[in-house]
């Protein structure tokens, strides 16, 4: 009896539990970067052919029509310990991929979503995206150098945040400064969560009238 | 100046077999979609009959004798999502698969292992 292949079959307590993170914001923001300064691999690149949805609006001069394009999907992963995994995802910045968004956000923890201050507006659809699904997210500055600095709360006015939201000021080449980014989303989600299981919790036992 | 006879054919070129032709033009995965981050594991203890399976598919099994996610069979292997998606969806038919499907947040039992995770992310 091989009691190592029942184990596995068997317990499911010992399959890893895997979470994912997605890293958004609009395009050359330091997605990359950062998905690269946390990895504990070298940062992975998976090239997903589409088809129709982004060749309908990918033309090019002189090409009457695209039939296929390529997204690249950067990922990495941090294992906090033995079946303890964290997937980051970086999310394409172009718009013409968004419909991919949907199924990378399936599931998912949260999201950082990376700003510019230079050009704030490139991280509206990324957060309009997670506040209409509900989905955690912090604002993370990324303090590009030349890049005139402002303070959290400049930032977050100017957004337009739910007070609720936190704002990071981040490095996306310092891998102290994206950890501490990513310790705010996990934060910020373990607080989401737990507050909508206690008013989950409160609807279930409200006496019915 | 290089001579036509040089490897034109380089790592520049990409990839010589298109990747859905390994899928024989199949674009979907017969069941769900399976997540990013679903951990897929080798079946142990089944005949595999080699002949039976594409070189990929063989990639695939030997890739996930140890469990591993989808995202990182994709980046293993250097090949599509989809494709990754189509191969697994073959070895699930033939159960030399077992596929774990995470536990979306909102679901998960208990939220203290996100408190799990906020401490190891400090010890890094």
């Amino acid at each position: 009896m091989d009691s190592a292949a029942s184990d596995r079959a068997g317990r499911p307590g010992h399959m890893p539990v895997t979470i994912k993170i997605l890293i958004a914001g609009g395009f050359g923001v330091g997605k990359t970067t950062l998905v690269g300064s946390l990895t504990e691999i070298r940062p992975l690149r998976t090239e997903e052919p589409l088809s129709e949805p982004g060749a309908a609006v990918d033309r090019l001069d002189g090409v009457e029509r695209k039939s296929t394009t390529t997204v690249a999907l950067d990922f990495g992963r941090i294992t906090i310990r033995e079946n303890l995994v964290i997937y980051l995802f970086g999310t394409p910045g172009q718009e013409r991929f968004w419909f991919m968004w949907d199924e990378l956000a399936r599931g998912s923890l949260g999201a950082i979503v990376m700003a510019d201050t230079r050009r704030l507006a490139d991280c509206f659809p990324s957060l309009d995206y997670f506040e209409q699904r509900g989905i955690p997210f912090v604002v993370g500055v990324n303090c590009f150098d030349g890049a005139r600095r402002y303070r959290a709360d400049a930032v977050r006015s100017a957004l337009d945040l739910d007070p609720g939201v936190p704002v990071v000021l981040c490095d996306a080449r310092q891998r102290a400064s994206c950890r501490d980014a990513l310790i705010a989303l996990v934060e910020h989600a373990l607080q989401v969560l737990s507050r909508r299981k206690e008013q989950a919790a409160a609807a279930a036992h409200a006496p019915a009238r | 100046m290089p001579s036509p006879d040089d490897h034109w054919l380089d790592e520049e070129a990409g990839p010589v077999v298109r990747p859905y032709a390994l899928t024989r033009g199949r674009t979907r995965a017969s069941g769900e979609t399976l997540d990013l981050i679903a951990i897929i594991t080798a079946v142990r203890g089944v005949r595999v009959d080699p002949s039976s399976l594409d070189p990929e598919h063989l990639a695939v099994l030997r890739l996930c004798r140890l469990p591993a996610s989808v995202a990182d069979l994709a980046a293993d292997l250097d090949l599509p999502l989809g494709v990754v998606r189509i191969l697994l969806g073959d070895l699930q038919e033939r159960s030399l698969v077992a596929i774990h499907h995470p536990i979306p947040p909102a679901r998960l039992p208990d939220v203290q292992i996100l408190k799990e995770v906020v401490d190891g992310l400090r010890r890094l």
